[in-house]
C-alpha cells in the first residue's frame, strides 16, 4: 500500500519537474527553466550520494569532490578544446558532452575509488570526518594550483555542445539534464532491488550479521561507493555547464554538507527524496533569498526543525515509513 | 640566516599545532564522552573571536575581550547544548552531521546579521606587542610564543582536571561506561553540559588568540575545524593524548611542509614554478599524512579500545 | 570412529585478567548434537564467538572440516561450510523473512555483484529461500519484515539463513530463547532430524530441550570445560552438580 503510494508520489514529481519548465518555456520565463535545470543537476548529484548513503549507510561528507571532479572535467577539456593545446601534452581536449561526461565518471570513479579504499577500512564519525578531509585535500589542491584559474576558477566561454542539440537554449539544455536525471534514478532504482542492493543495504542493517553469511560488506561498499562518486561527478559536469563556470566552491565542504541537506530533506534512501529535496532548497534559496540576504540563517532553523522533528523527510510525509518487500 | 628562518618556522609549527590542541582537545573529548560529532565547533571558535574583538574594541582592553571570548563560547555551546545538541545524543552521526551543519548556518548568518560582512580587526594587547630574539639572530613575535605558552598551560590543566579532580574521574568513567555513571547517582545531563561548555571554551580561547593575528571574521572557524578533524583522526578520536601528539604533528608537518617543499623542488626547477609545485603538494601534506597513518593504524595513533 | 568436523583444541582468551575462555578442548562429529551448557558468564558465547570468527583467541586452534581455521575472516568460515546462528540480533531487520534468507542463497551462489537484474523476480534465490522457509516452518511469515517477527520466529529464520547457507555445521546460540512451549516442542523435533544433515553444536538453556537432543554435553563453568560426557553422564557428575547447584549441593 505505502509503496503504491510511493510510486504515485514519485510519478507526480517526475511530471511537475518536467511539465513546470516545459511550460515557463512556452511562456517565455526562461528564468525557471535554469531553476528547474539547477534542480535537475543538484539531484542527479544527491541521487549519486544516496546509493552511497540511503542504500549503504554511508556518510560520505566528502561528496563535492567528485561533484567538483566533474566539474573540472568539462572546465578544462573545454578549455584544451578551444585553446588547441592538448591536456598533459597527448590528449586532446573537447567541447562533446557526452565525452565530457564519460571522463567525468572515469575520473570521479578513480578518486572516490581511491579515498573509499582508505575511509572505507574505517567506520561511523572517522569515516565523516575522512571523507570530509580528503574533499578538503583536493580542494586545496583546486585553490592553489594556478594552471587552471586557481582561486578564481576557470569560465567555460560558450556551453559544450551535444550532437543534434542546440545546448546554448534553456530548455533542450534543460531536458539533457532531465534525461540524465531519470538515467540515474533508473540506475539507484535497479541498484536497490538487485543483488548487489541486497547486499549493501544488509551491510547498512547489520555488518556483523551480512558478514556471517559470507557477504564480505567492505568490496560491496567500496563499489557502492565508487558507483555514487561516478553519478555524483556527472552532475558536477553538467553543473559547470549550466553556471558556464566551475570554481573550487564546487569541492567545498559546503557543498558535501548541501548534499547532504537535500537527501535529508527529501528522504533518505528513498528513490524521490533527492528530487524533492532538491526542488525545495532551489526554490527556498530563491523565495526566501527574494525575501532576505540572510536565507541560509533560516534555512538552518528549517533543517534543525526537519532534523529534530520530521525524520523521514518530505516524500516521508508524503507516502508513509519505508519499506522493503 | 637560514637556521634563524627555520627556528621561526618551526616555532610557527608549534604555535599552529597548540592552537589546533585548543580545537581538537574539545572535539575529542565531547566525542568520547557523549559520542556526538560536532561541527558547531568551528562556529563557537567564530563566537570566542568575536566576542574578544568586540569587547576589546568597546572597552580597549585585549584581557577584558579574552576573558568575554571564554564566558561567550562557554555560554554559546551550554545554550546549543541544552536547546539542541542533547536531542542528538541517541541519534545516528547522520542526523548530528546535519543538526550541527544547520547550526553552523545559524550561527554564520547570525553572526554576519550582528556584525556585518566585513572583518573586525583585534589588536595584540602592548603587554605582547614585543619581539623575543631567537639563537641565530632572527626576531620572533613575544605574541606567538604567548599563544604557545597558553597552550601548554591549557595541555598541563586538562591533563590535571581529568586525571586529578572529580569532574575528571566522571568524565573518565562517561567515556567508557555511560550506563554506569548514570547508576552511580552521577547527574549525566548537568556532566555533558559541563563537558560541551569547557570544549567551547576551549574553542573560544583560540579564536581570540587567533583573532589578533588573523582577521575576525564569518567563516574563520571552518577550515580549523577541518583541521582538528584531521588531528583527532591522526590521534585517534577519544584520545586527549592522541589530540596534543596529532595537533603538534599537524602544525609542525603542515607549516614545515610549506616553508620546506618549495625549496625541496627548487633544487630541480626553476623557483616560481618549485613555488608553485611545492606549495600544491604542500598544501596536502597534512591529508596525506592523514592518509598514510591510516593505511598502517585505521583508528588514529592513540585508538581508545572498543 | 568418525573424524570430527568441527575440534577446538587448547583455547584462550582473556579480557585483561579475565579467562573468559580457559584452555577448552571440545569436537563435534558428523551426526551428533553437542550441547554446550554452564552458568551465565561462563564464557559460552566467547567460546562461540571465536569459532565463528568474531573474536580472536589468544591461543590454541580451531579445526574445521580439517584445516586450521584461526586466520580466516568470519565470512569464509561462513563460506566454508560454519554456520552460525545469533542470540539477539536479525541479519537485516528492514528485510522481509523471505529477503533475509535470500541473502544467504546469494552469497552461497557467490554472485553479489550483479547490478541490474531485480532479486523479487529471480527465481534462482527466491524458490530456495522459500524452501529453507518452509522447512522451518515460516513460509507463512515470508513476507514479514524480520524486524516485527516475534523471538521464537526470529530464531526459525536464524535457522533458515544456516540451511540455505548449507552449513556443514551449526554453532546454534540458545535457539530456543524467547519461545513458547509449543515453539520449542516444534523446534525440538526440527533439530533432531537436522542432525543427520548438519551437527549442531548448541549453547542452549532450556535443559528439557539438551537432555531430550543432546548426544554429549559439555560444561563450561569460568572458561573451563569441567565435564564432557553422555546425558547420563552429565546427570551424575558431582562437579557439574556442584556448579550448577552451588552451595547447597
Amino acid at each position: 500500500m505505502a509503496m503504491r503510494r510511493e510510486h504515485l508520489v514519485n510519478a507526480a514529481i517526475a511530471l511537475l519537474l518536467l511539465a513546470v519548465p516545459l511550460w515557463a518555456s512556452w511562456a517565455g520565463q526562461n528564468f525557471y527553466v535554469t531553476l528547474a535545470t539547477r534542480i535537475a543537476i543538484l539531484a542527479l548529484a544527491a541521487v549519486g550520494l544516496n546509493i552511497a548513503l540511503g542504500l549503504g549507510g554511508l556518510v560520505s561528507f566528502g561528496h563535492a569532490a567528485f561533484f567538483g571532479i566533474g566539474g573540472y572535467v568539462a572546465g578544462i577539456l573545454a578549455s584544451h578544446a578551444v585553446s588547441g593545446a592538448p591536456l598533459l601534452g597527448f590528449l586532446p581536449g573537447t567541447k562533446l558532452m557526452p565525452v565530457i561526461w564519460i571522463v567525468a565518471i572515469l575520473a570521479s570513479g578513480f578518486v572516490a575509488a581511491a579515498i573509499g579504499a582508505i575511509s572505507l577500512r574505517t567506520g561511523g564519525v572517522y569515516f565523516i570526518m575522512i571523507t570530509l578531509a580528503f574533499a578538503q585535500m583536493i580542494f586545496y589542491f583546486a585553490l592553489s594550483w594556478p594552471a587552471y584559474g586557481g582561486e578564481d576558477g576557470l569560465s567555460i566561454m560558450l556551453r559544450n555542445a551535444f550532437p543534434g542539440v542546440n545546448t546554448l537554449r534553456p530548455l533542450p539544455f534543460f531536458l539533457i539534464c532531465y534525461t540524465l536525471l531519470s538515467l540515474g534514478l533508473l540506475l539507484f532504482a535497479l541498484i536497490r532491488g538487485s543483488r548487489f542492493g541486497a547486499a549493501l543495504q544488509a551491510a547498512r542493517q547489520n555488518e556483523v550479521r551480512t558478514a556471517s553469511v559470507g557477504i564480505a560488506p567492505f568490496r560491496i561498499r567500496l563499489v557502492a561507493f565508487t558507483i555514487s562518486g561516478m553519478v555524483t561527478g556527472v552532475a558536477g559536469a553538467l553543473f559547470a555547464d549550466l553556471n558556464r563556470f566551475v570554481s573550487p566552491s564546487m569541492l567545498s565542504w559546503h557543498m558535501s554538507g548541501e548534499l547532504i541537506v537535500l537527501i535529508v530533506l527529501g528522504g533518505v534512501g528513498r528513490l524521490y527524496g533527492p528530487v524533492v529535496g532538491a526542488a525545495l532548497y532551489v526554490v527556498l534559496e530563491y523565495w526566501l533569498g527574494g525575501i532576505t540576504e540572510r536565507w541560509q540563517f533560516f534555512l538552518g532553523l528549517v533543517l534543525l526543525g526537519v532534523v529534530l522533528f520530521a525524520r523521514g523527510g518530505i516524500v516521508g510525509l508524503l507516502a508513509g515509513r519505508a519499506r522493503h518487500d | 640566516m637560514q637556521t634563524a628562518l627555520f627556528i621561526e618556522q618551526l616555532l610557527n609549527g608549534l604555535q599552529l599545532g597548540v592552537m589546533l590542541f585548543l580545537m581538537a582537545a574539545g572535539l575529542t573529548l565531547i566525542f568520547g564522552v557523549m559520542g556526538l560529532i560536532n561541527l558547531t565547533h568551528g562556529s563557537l571558535y567564530m563566537v570566542g573571536a568575536f566576542a574578544c574583538a568586540a569587547v576589546a574594541a568597546w572597552t580597549g582592553s585585549f584581557w577584558l575581550g579574552l576573558i568575554a571570548s571564554l564566558a561567550a563560547a562557554a555560554a554559546a555551546g551550554a545554550v546549543v547544548e541544552l536547546l539542541v545538541i542533547r536531542r542528538l545524543y541517541g541519534r545516528d552521526h547522520l542526523d548530528q552531521v546535519l543538526a550541527t551543519f544547520a547550526l553552523i548556518l545559524v550561527f554564520s548568518e547570525g553572526t554576519r546579521w550582528l556584525f556585518g560582512s566585513f572583518p573586525l580587526y583585534l589588536d595584540i594587547p602592548p603587554l605582547l606587542s614585543g619581539a623575543v630574539s631567537l639563537p641565530g639572530g632572527a626576531q620572533y613575535p613575544l605574541y606567538r610564543l604567548a599563544i604557545i605558552a597558553v597552550g601548554v598551560l591549557v595541555a598541563v590543566g586538562l591533563w590535571l582536571l581529568i586525571s586529578r579532580t572529580r569532574l575528571g574521574m566522571r568524565i573518565r568513567a562517561g567515556e567508557s561506561d555511560r550506563e554506569m555513571i548514570g547508576a552511580l547517582g552521577v547527574d549525566v545531563a548537568t556532566l555533558y553540559t559541563l563537558v560541551f561548555a569547557l570544549g567551547a571554551a576551549l574553542a573560544g580561547l583560540a579564536g581570540a588568540m587567533v583573532g589578533a593575528i588573523q582577521s575576525v571574521q564569518v567563516g574563520m572557524g571552518e577550515p580549523v575545524l577541518i583541521l582538528a578533524f584531521v588531528v583527532i583522526v591522526i590521534g585517534g578520536i577519544g584520545s586527549i593524548k592522541g589530540a596534543l601528539v596529532g595537533a603538534l604533528l599537524v602544525g609542525l608537518v603542515d607549516t614545515m611542509g610549506r616553508f620546506l617543499l618549495p625549496q625541496a623542488f627548487g633544487l630541480v626547477m626553476n623557483a616560481s614554478q618549485a613555488g608553485l609545485v611545492g606549495g600544491a603538494i604542500a598544501s596536502m601534506l597534512i591529508y596525506l599524512l592523514m592518509a598514510v597513518i591510516l593505511a598502517v593504524r585505521p583508528r588514529g595513533l592513540f585508538a581508545a579500545q572498543g | 570412529m568418525t573424524e570430527p568436523i568441527l575440534a577446538v583444541s587448547d583455547l584462550v582468551k582473556s579480557f585483561g585478567a579475565l579467562k573468559a575462555t580457559d584452555h577448552v578442548s571440545l569436537d563435534l562429529r558428523p551426526g551428533e548434537i553437542h550441547a554446550l551448557i554452564g552458568p551465565n558468564g561462563a564464557g559460552k558465547s566467547t567460546l562461540i564467538g571465536q569459532i565463528a570468527g568474531t573474536l580472536k583467541p589468544n591461543a590454541g586452534e580451531i579445526r574445521f572440516a580439517g584445516e586450521t581455521i584461526n586466520a580466516l575472516s568470519v565470512a569464509e568460515r561462513s563460506r566454508r561450510g560454519l554456520g552460525r546462528t545469533f542470540q539477539v540480533s536479525s541479519l537485516a531487520p528492514e528485510f522481509s523473512a523471505l529477503r533475509n534468507v535470500m541473502l544467504a542463497v546469494q552469497s552461497v551462489q557467490g554472485s553479489s555483484f550483479r547490478f541490474f537484474r531485480p532479486v523479487m523476480l529471480d527465481r534462482s534465490l527466491v524458490d530456495p529461500a522459500m524452501a529453507a522457509l518452509e522447512r522451518v516452518g515460516l513460509a507463512g511469515r515470508a513476507g514479514i519484515p524480520a524486524a516485527e517477527l516475534s523471538h521464537g520466529e526470529r530464531r526459525q529464520l536464524e535457522i533458515a539463513i544456516a540451511l540455505a547457507l548449507g552449513s556443514r555445521a551449526l554453532l546454534l546460540d540458545e535457539p530456543m530463547a524467547g519461545m513458547g512451549p509449543e515453539g520449542s516442542k516444534r523446534l525440538t523435533g526440527f533439530l533432531d532430524r537436522l542432525r543427520a544433515e548438519a551437527p549442531i553444536l548448541l549453547v542452549e538453556h532450556d535443559m528439557n530441550a539438551v537432555f531430550a537432543l543432546a548426544d554429549r554435553i559439555s560444561v563450561l563453568v569460568y572458561g573451563k570445560v569441567i565435564a564432557t560426557g553422555s546425558v547420563d553422564d552429565i546427570r551424575s557428575n558431582p562437579d557439574v552438580r556442584r556448579a550448577y547447584l552451588g552451595d547447597e549441593a
